[in-house]
């Protein structure tokens, strides 16, 4: 049954890296949703949280393409369960709005937080899940809102436990040669 | 030139370069760091973003052969024919833009086809990248889904480290074509130079380590079956395990049949061997894969020329799949028992912990197929009564008269398939086809290669008249580097296999399948290459004598019947169990 799921790569940090992964993806007709990516804890290794539509049985054997590539360190796919994930979303409304009183009830109610205010404009930001996002989006519509912008999915995966560990011994296995 | 009766010329001398030397060019560390791994022979085309690596290898000349194709194209194919026959790394040089994109062909197939390739192109220089300069492409982007790794080195200091580990990711693990594209400042520029070998690369683990857990499964699945199978893939050829593959079919009493390009693993005679599986292989082993209550798949991926419709595919079997790429594990038939692990490494695990058995019955179901299969198509195909000449007659012809032990190279169409299934092979590595691309024109360049990587052989090419004008412009190679391949064209005026498919699936609308072609004798003679052209029975005996006896390079083109077909066949969507015998 298709549904969104989360997949995870560990990878080297190489010019390419990204139309590497996603031409896996785009082979077998897979959308991607979203797609963040930044390095790890150890230099040199980045972390790609892909997020996709579709089915497990797809996505497992993707994933095996995944890991064929050269740079890749390990690939996997997430059942929603599985991750603690988070997005972060950015609003931008005219400041003239702030003296609205339901403004501030508004972002204290989501648990949202002014990052900047200038003469002109608000920023506020917001972490929580797609949905959350959503919904203050549709909540700050009415008071004139300019520019919504939203990040790719970050996630931490439940049952990982020596990854890091495991990344840790590769790089000193290179360290001696 | 007249093509003389000589072989392949071998370099002067094998004296290496030291694999350190102080402010030297990036083209010449290029050449220096394939002389310090072990490369005498390079198939290329120079151009102008190549041109200080040319100069460089000027040099080197007796050190490193450079042969002159006469398109990428075949520079590509060349150096697959060369890995396959000689179990090196092939390589290649081109330069940038269309230099680079003439290869892709190649590489994709050397991709499919699991072969070690090495591709050098030249680049634009650095500060022009990206400017849509002359004869500038993104040939790291094109070739990106086609290699197993690529990189663009625009340093002279990276030039040896990306070429130590081009090789290692070519060669090691399943094999595949890498590209190192070196821009032309970088070729220039002056550096230090030291080569020091790769063997480790961080994110890489070429090598599974072999899992006795696995090994153990299916040693019991294997000791529990009443009819085992093994289907032998391109991966016992790589993994050299021919010997363990025979040895443990013999010990366990399990017939082998094997995949297009698994072919020459086992003798075609061998007691246990009982033929060629997929949409136009033998029928018994087809129709067998659904009976069998063991399916031991080794080197092979369930490509769907082998499996036909997979919801049909050995249903009732326990599958065992032994396989170094992980990927290939469970991605078209499941895997009862996975073993993820070199096959050579596995089969010998294998070995001790198998019982000895005879499956007398189950080796003799195969024997009947076969005999529905002789009367109904070998028959007539090998000894027919009249007509013009079959193309069986004429590869059992050759496989007689070289007593199966030449390196045979098939393009693609019927020929390949009636030369797959006829052609009694002996040695291992001695079936060079393209597989997984399937790309007409490979057989010529391939046969080039694969006769310099292995000159002591007699290597034949067997070609159809659709294939051989893809890329007959390689005789002129072949007369050039006095490269003695002979090149059987089975001309029958048509894309055979095409006009196939349209006689059966599209009511015999033959459309724009029908060439007429040129005179290929003389074509070859231009190329001072030595011809001959057949079409009666009584001729073919004669010619084939002469071509073997021929010292050099010699053409046969023989007339074949026009509109004969390839039988058995699974038509495509159909099970294998559907496979037809007329």
């Amino acid at each position: 049954m298709q549904k969104e799921y989360t997949v995870t790569v560990y990878t080297e940090d190489r010019i390419g890296i990204t139309n590497r992964i996603t031409v896996i993806f785009t082979r077998r007709q897979i959308n991607i949703t979203s797609l963040t990516t930044a390095e790890t804890e150890i230099p040199g290794v980045y972390k790609f949280i892909i997020t996709v539509l579709s089915t497990r049985e797809k996505l497992d054997k993707v994933v095996g393409q995944i890991e064929r590539l050269i740079e890749i360190h390990r690939a996997f796919v997430h059942e929603e369960d599985e991750v603690v994930y988070q997005e972060l979303a950015l609003y931008k409304i005219a400041t003239r709005n702030l003296n609205n009183h339901n403004i501030e009830q508004l972002i204290r109610d989501n648990n949202a937080r002014i990052l900047t205010i200038t003469a002109d404009y608000v920023v506020i930001e917001k972490t929580g899940h797609q949905q959350e996002l959503l919904s203050m989006l549709k909540q700050l519509e009415p008071y004139g809102l300019i520019e919504y912008s939203k990040s790719g999915r970050v996630a931490i995966v439940k049952w990982s436990r020596r990854f890091h560990e495991h990344l840790k011994d590769l790089s000193l296995k290179q360290a001696e040669l | 030139m007249q093509q003389k009766d000589v072989l392949p010329t071998k370099p002067k001398t094998t004296a290496s370069a030291p694999a350190v030397a102080e402010n030297i060019t990036g083209a010449e560390a290029v050449i220096r760091s394939l002389v310090a791994e072990g490369v005498d022979t390079i198939f290329g085309y120079p151009g102008g973003a190549i041109m200080p690596i040319y100069d460089a290898l000027y040099d080197f000349q007796d050190t490193v052969h450079h042969i002159l194709v006469r398109h990428e194209q075949g520079a590509t194919h060349a150096a697959q024919g060369y890995a396959r026959s000689s179990g090196k790394v092939g390589v290649v040089f081109a330069t940038s833009g269309p230099g680079a994109t003439n290869l892709v062909t190649g590489i994709a197939d050397a991709y499919v086809d699991s072969t070690p390739m090495v591709c050098i192109t030249g680049q634009v220089a650095a500060a022009l990248l990206g400017t849509d300069a002359f004869q500038e492409t993104d040939v790291i982007g094109i070739t990106m889904p086609i290699t197993k790794w690529n990189i663009q080195v625009t340093r002279p200091e990276d030039i040896a480290p990306a070429i130590a580990k081009a090789f290692y990711i070519a060669r090691s693990g399943r094999p595949g074509p890498v590209l190192v594209d070196i821009t032309k400042n970088a070729q220039f520029a002056v550096t230090n130079f030291e080569y020091k070998p790769c063997s480790y690369i961080r994110s890489y683990s070429p090598t599974p380590e072999l899992n006795q857990e696995q090994i153990a499964a299916a040693a019991l699945a294997i000791n529990d079956a009443k009819r085992p199978y093994i289907l032998c893939g391109h991966g016992v050829l790589l993994s050299g395990a021919e010997k363990a593959l025979i040895a443990l079919a013999e010990k366990a009493g399990i017939p082998i049949a094997s995949t297009l390009l698994g072919l020459s693993a086992v003798p075609t005679s061998h007691p246990l061997y009982v033929g060629y599986l997929g949409m136009h292989g033998n029928y018994s082993p087809n129709i067998n894969t659904n009976e069998c209550d063991v399916l031991i798949a080794v080197g092979m991926r369930f490509d769907d020329r082998v499996t036909g419709d997979v919801s049909k595919y050995a249903r009732q079997a326990k599958v065992i799949h032994i396989e170094i790429d992980a990927a290939e594990i469970n991605k078209i038939v499941k895997a009862d028992v996975a073993v993820h692990a070199d096959a050579k490494a596995a089969l010998e695990a294998l070995l001790p912990l198998v019982n000895a058995e005879k499956h007398e019955e189950w080796l003799a179901s195969f024997r009947e197929g076969d005999k529905l299969e002789y009367e109904k198509v070998q028959q007539n195909e090998l000894h027919p009564k009249a007509g013009g000449l079959t193309m069986a007659e004429v590869i059992r012809r050759i496989s007689e008269k070289t007593e199966g032990r030449a390196i045979l190279v098939t393009d693609v169409g019927q020929h390949q398939m009636v030369a797959s299934r006829y052609y009694q092979f002996r040695d291992p590595n001695t079936n060079i086809t393209s597989g997984g691309m399937g790309t007409m024109g490979f057989a010529l360049p391939a046969a080039m290669g694969a006769k310099v990587g292995a000159p002591e052989k007699e290597v034949v090419a067997i070609i159809g008249d659709g294939c051989f004008q893809m890329t007959l412009q390689e005789l002129g190679t072949i007369n050039q580097s006095q490269i003695g391949v002979k090149i059987v064209i089975l001309n029958n005026n048509f894309l055979g296999m095409v006009r196939q498919w349209q006689q059966l699936f599209f009511d015999k609308r033959y459309s724009s399948t029908e060439m007429i072609n040129p005179d290929f004798v003389q074509i070859a003679k231009g190329f001072f290459v030595e011809a001959k052209k057949v079409s009666s029975r009584d001729e073919i005996d004669a010619a084939v004598d002469t071509m073997l006896a021929h010292k050099g390079a010699y053409l046969l083109e023989v007339v074949v019947e026009k509109e004969e077909n390839v039988f058995p066949m699974v038509p495509t969507g159909a099970g294998i169990g559907e496979i037809r015998l007329d």
